[in-house]
Order: C-alpha cells, then sequence, then structure tokens
C-alpha cells in the first residue's frame, strides 16, 4: 500500500519516479583492531581512489564550468600522495583506515585554517574530501547529490547552496526536504529551476527504500510505494503538461512570449564540438584571447581569419560577437612588451593596450573582417575595458572602417555605465560584463576571495547600474546584452530581463536552466521583480525578494 | 640536483586550476620533482595539498628541483613551461573567467 507524506508545496507540478536521498555525512565508526596492516592500507588508497572517481564523474555533470573546476581540484586532493602516504604512516602505526583517515584530514584541515587566507578557504574542502573518503571506507552513499545517470526525485534533510551546484535540472525530477519553509533555499532554487517541490515534508527519507513515489508540488504531497502502473500515469500527465509550457526547448522566451535570446560564450571552434546549438541564438562572447596566449610574436592576419572563419561557420545567419583581445597587465602576453605595473587591474588592459600597440588591434579587426566576408555568420565586433564615449567612439570608427558594420562596447567600467547614452551615439550595442563592473564598482579585487561578498552580482549597486544601461538602450533602441557571469544564474535571469536587458550569454552548460527559469515569469513579473530587488538593501535581501513566489507578483 | 627557478604567470598564482594542472604534469613526469618558495622547505610538486600549502601568489618565484636521473631536464622544462604560462587564462567553459 502507498503511503501519504504531507509537506508543504513550494513549487507546482507532478512527477513519478524513483527516489534518491542526499548523501549525509558518514559517522565515525568505533576504533576496531587491524589484523592485515597491507590489506588495510590498500582498503584506504582504494577509497580515496574512488573519491577522486566519484568526483571526476559528478564534474562531468555540473551545471556550471566553475562548479566542474571546482570538484577536479578536489579530485586532485583526494588522490594526494602525500596525504596517502600520511594515512599509510598511521595504519603502519596501528590505526584502523578509518581513524587514519579521519586523523589525517583534521591535521591538515587545522593546518590550512591556521595559515589563514586562501588556505583557510579550502579546509571546507578537505572536510569535504574527508567525509567522502570515510564514506566509501564503510561503503555508505557519498554525501552529496547522487549522480545514478538516470532521472530521480531528490530527498533531503534541507539543501544548502553548495550542494545545489551540481543539481542538474534534467536529471533531478523534484525535491523533497524534510526540513524548510517557502522562503529556504531549496525552495527558492526549485521554483527557479522550475522543479516540482515540497519542503518541510516529515519521512521523506524513508522514501528512498520504498521504490517509486509521486510527488504534487501544489497540495505537498508525496505518495511513496506506488506501483508502475501509477507512476507510469502521474508521468504521462506531467509529459503532456510539460509539452504544453516547452520549458525546455526552444528559443529563450519569458511566460508571455517575450523573446530573450540565449546566447553562449566560447572561446574557440572547439568549444562548439559537444554543444547542441539548436536553441542558440548565437554567440554572445567570443573571446579571442586564446589564440594569443603562449606567443612570443602576435598571431599572423591567415592564422587569426582562419580561426575566426571556423566559429563564424558554426552559426550560420546567427549572431557571433567577437570581443578584441582582451589582454593586459593583468593577463600578460609577452609580445605585448607592456612595462609591469603596481595595480594592473587598473592598468594597461583590454582596449587601452591599443594605445601602446595599435597594430595590433588593426591586424585583428583586418582578420574579423576577411572572415566574416566569406560567412553568414552576422559578425558584430566589441571592445572590452572602454571608459569613455570617446573611446567607444574611436573603436566603432575604426571597426567600420574595417567594413564590419556593427560595432559595440563592453560595459565594465562604472564611467561607461553613468555615460552608456553617450556610449551609444556611436556604439551599436552594449554588452555588460558583470565580473569587472563588479570589481570596479564596488573597489573589491577580483583576485581578493576574502572580497567575494562584495563581488557578488545581486549587489544592489551594480544592479542599478545594469539597469540603467538597459533604459539607455532602450532608448536608444540599441541591443543590450550581459555576458558576464550573472546571465549564468537562473535566479537572476528574471530580474535581468525585468532592468531591460535582451540577450543574455552564458556557458553552453548554464543555458537549459536560465531558459527554464525565465519561461515562468511574463514579462510584466520581470519588471515587478527588478523594480523590488533594486529597493533591497543587500544580495540577501535581493535573493530573498526573488524567491517571492511567482503568482504575488 | 637540477634546478630551475621560474616566475609564476597565472594571475591567481599556484592555486585552483593551474595548481590542479601543475600538479598532474608533475605526477606524470619520470622523475621525482620537488617545489619551493624562496627559503622554504622543498615539497613535493605531484602534492595538490603540498602545492596550495606554498601559497604561491601571482609574480613569485618558485624553484623547481628535480632528482638526478634520466628525464630530468625535461621533467623541469615541461613544469617550469608551464609554471611561467598563464594558466587561469580565459577558459572557453568558465562563465565569467576572465570575460565580463
Amino acid at each position: 500500500m502507498p503511503d501519504l507524506l504531507e509537506g508543504i508545496g513550494v513549487s507546482p507540478g507532478q512527477v513519478a519516479g524513483p527516489v534518491l536521498a542526499m548523501g549525509n555525512p558518514p559517522v565515525l565508526p568505533a576504533v576496531y583492531p587491524v589484523t592485515d596492516v597491507g590489506e588495510e592500507v590498500l582498503h584506504a588508497e582504494r577509497a580515496l581512489t574512488a573519491v577522486c572517481e566519484d568526483l571526476r564523474a559528478r564534474a562531468a555533470f555540473a551545471t556550471t564550468a566553475t562548479a566542474a573546476d571546482v570538484l577536479l581540484a578536489q579530485a586532485e586532493l583526494a588522490i594526494d600522495p602525500v596525504l596517502r602516504d600520511a594515512i599509510a604512516a598511521r595504519i603502519r602505526r596501528g590505526q584502523d583506515a578509518p581513524h587514519a583517515s579521519h586523523d589525517t584530514f583534521a591535521e591538515q584541515r587545522a593546518m590550512f585554517t591556521a595559515a589563514g587566507g586562501f588556505l583557510a578557504e579550502r579546509a571546507a574542502d578537505l572536510e569535504d574530501i574527508a567525509h567522502r573518503a570515510l564514506a566509501a571506507l564503510l561503503g555508505s552513499p557519498m554525501p552529496g547529490v547522487p549522480a545514478p545517470g538516470h532521472p530521480f526525485i531528490l530527498v533531503a534533510d534541507d539543501l544548502s547552496p553548495a550542494d545545489t551546484a551540481t543539481l542538474d535540472p534534467t536529471m533531478v525530477l523534484a525535491v523533497v526536504t524534510e526540513r524548510g519553509g517557502p522562503t529556504s533555499h531549496t525552495a527558492i532554487l526549485a521554483r527557479a529551476l522550475g522543479l516540482p517541490a515540497i519542503v518541510g515534508c516529515r519521512g521523506a527519507l524513508t522514501a528512498p527504500d520504498r521504490g517509486l513515489a509521486t510527488i504534487d508540488g501544489t497540495t505537498g504531497h508525496m505518495r511513496i510505494g506506488v506501483t508502475e502502473t501509477e507512476a507510469a500515469h502521474v508521468q504521462a500527465h506531467a509529459a503532456a503538461l510539460r509539452a504544453g509550457l516547452s520549458n525546455d526547448r526552444g528559443p529563450g522566451r519569458t511566460a508571455d512570449g517575450h523573446a530573450i535570446d540565449l546566447m553562449v560564450n566560447i572561446g574557440a571552434a572547439a568549444d562548439l564540438s559537444a554543444v547542441d546549438l539548436t536553441d542558440v541564438a548565437g554567440v554572445g562572447l567570443f573571446r579571442t584571447e586564446f589564440l594569443f596566449l603562449d606567443r612570443t610574436e602576435e598571431p599572423g592576419l591567415d592564422e587569426q581569419t582562419h580561426a575566426y572563419a571556423e566559429v563564424f561557420a558554426a552559426f550560420p545567419h546567427r549572431t557571433v560577437v567577437v570581443r578584441t583581445l582582451d589582454a593586459g597587465a593583468d593577463k600578460p602576453l609577452p609580445f605585448l612588451g607592456l612595462p609591469d605595473e603596481p595595480n594592473p587591474a587598473l592598468g594597461l588592459r583590454g582596449l587601452r593596450t591599443s594605445r601602446l600597440r595599435p597594430e595590433i588591434l588593426h591586424t585583428q579587426l583586418r582578420a574579423i573582417a576577411r572572415a566574416a566576408a566569406g560567412a553568414t555568420a552576422d559578425v558584430w565586433v566589441m571592445a572590452p575595458m572602454v571608459s569613455t564615449p570617446a573611446e567607444a567612439a574611436g573603436f566603432v570608427q575604426q571597426v567600420h572602417d574595417h567594413g564590419l558594420p556593427t560595432a559595440g562596447v563592453m560595459v565594465e567600467v562604472p564611467a561607461a555605465a553613468l555615460r552608456a547614452r553617450h556610449l551609444l551615439r556611436t556604439a551599436d550595442f552594449l554588452s555588460i560584463g558583470t565580473n569587472d563592473l563588479a570589481q570596479y564598482t564596488m573597489a573589491a579585487d577580483r583576485q581578493t576571495g576574502d572580497l567575494a561578498d562584495l563581488l557578488d552580482p545581486w549587489q544592489p549597486a551594480l544592479l542599478h547600474l545594469l539597469g540603467a544601461c538597459a533604459v539607455a538602450a532602450q532608448d536608444a533602441g540599441k541591443s543590450i546584452s550581459v555576458c558576464g557571469e550573472a546571465a549564468a544564474d537562473p535566479l537572476l535571469a528574471p530580474i535581468l530581463v525585468g532592468l531591460g536587458i535582451t540577450r543574455l550569454s552564458m556557458s553552453p552548460r548554464a543555458l537549459p536552466a536560465v531558459r527554464t527559469a525565465l519561461a515562468r515569469y511574463t514579462l510584466a513579473q520581470c519588471r515587478r521583480l527588478a523594480e523590488r530587488v533594486l529597493e533591497a538593501d543587500d544580495p540577501a535581501h535581493a535573493r530573498t525578494i526573488a524567491a517571492t513566489d511567482v503568482h504575488a507578483l | 640536483m637540477p634546478q630551475r627557478t621560474v616566475i609564476i604567470g597565472s594571475s591567481q598564482g599556484l592555486h585552483a586550476r593551474p595548481a590542479k594542472l601543475l600538479v598532474e604534469a608533475a605526477a606524470r613526469q619520470p622523475v621525482q620533482v620537488l617545489l619551493s618558495i624562496g627559503d622554504g622547505r622543498p615539497v613535493r610538486a605531484d602534492s595538490m595539498l603540498s602545492v596550495l600549502s606554498l601559497g604561491a601568489v601571482a609574480g613569485s618565484t618558485v624553484t623547481l628541483h628535480a632528482e638526478d636521473a634520466d628525464g630530468a631536464e625535461r621533467a623541469l622544462e615541461e613544469l617550469a613551461t608551464l609554471i611561467a604560462a598563464d594558466l587561469d587564462a580565459p577558459d572557453p567553459a568558465v562563465p565569467g573567467a576572465t570575460d565580463a
């Protein structure tokens, strides 16, 4: 007989499927005597290797590339030879593998914490790996979101923001937590992704042992131990509903059909090999630095032309926005011959490098124009790190002189944002790089981890500047996009649209979640959301506002 | 013991991605390679933990020490090139890694 569990429905929708629990950190078992030291050492090594492999597998499924990088670095820590040797030494001194592992990780963590700064931040990574190693040693499920390779209903005590870094909306059918309320992180995330969700659902953690379950995110009902027939019935019903919404495919649009161009950020044609481009509006940021890295001389005209043509060919009749070389004292390229600077973030970088080496920009524009001439892609060109209308006008003129009709500038400096209206007298479009704009708006170095809170794209000051640019672009009847990290945040996307942004460009992997989130709001709802968020006191408050139920808008 | 001194090219220093790439490359070498900073004690270059613990920031000078055996010079060459390069330069798959 199926059992009915009741909680608070916080995100509507009905699904059915197998249930998997979020893995909790395992408990250290009692000390046990080791009879075969050699076998115990091997046991520990196998566990660490399994942790490494699991982390690498998770990296492959991570929803953002940043999350993937974090997981890959953690995977490397799990098979660290120094850790491995220290654990083996403890086992040889008579400890059992779980305690040897636990104590070794604890010791390293204490060293990292004592060192402070960057290393102290890594202490949490070590703790996570220690939990995983213990799980592997005990044969318990790995902590974190399961990755079984098939869609499932996720149950957890509660979800933290870190837990959701690898939550894949194409694999997780619904989320049910035992704790949490309507404004919990789980509820916010589920609504952003359009996943049915129930919070405050007592007994949910017993569901994984009971086979299939059905979820109703409106009533807050979870039925566990249902038959395959019942599950199939609910699934068919859900599939029909979903087909009507068609959220998970197609071009980007709001719930009322207002088009938002969803584009991808890339560095070279090779990045596109594994990407399904069907519903991609084009490339919103084509970084050209790759071609220039590790070079003692500037790449020649033919080599550049070829590389650009490759990317243009992948987007017939679609837009490709090329960013000219973005290098400088902070991202040095030997052939630029730039002087050392005490404060590289404020120095010769981006378009400013052309003050010293104008011929490099000239060659690059020639190559882009040649490649564009042989392609059907609509090629736009923009300059990084523009501060004044005069710089914008000079760049736009150069681009037009090369026969390229669409020239824009990136808004990364507050001065540029404040004068967006004037930039648009010559520029054909604007593209906002939120990472650098945050750095310069908050006077917080992007390389300084301790200031991450100031660099949060939810800072109302940053959103305010974005809104001002969007208004200027609307008045000028010109395109405005966001291509920084903010565009990849599914919670922030409706707010950016509400501020007046019409194009979002992100890592290809972030696109499905952003598309799904956008389709949940009408344009009017996006605007009301944006208005409220601009009034927020701080990023946390802004996120709380974003968690408002869509129907209350 | 063959040595090589090199300036770190990555703007993040030897952290995160650059550290991971270095550790992986060091593990592939036929000889044991150590890494030191200033007068500090040399640590294993194939250990993520050890490389991180150096806390090496951008522009600082590190010294590679290779075990005196066949392949030492080549190992030093490869790892020195890697350390000098800008390893956290734009990664196409990373949203906002250096763009924007």
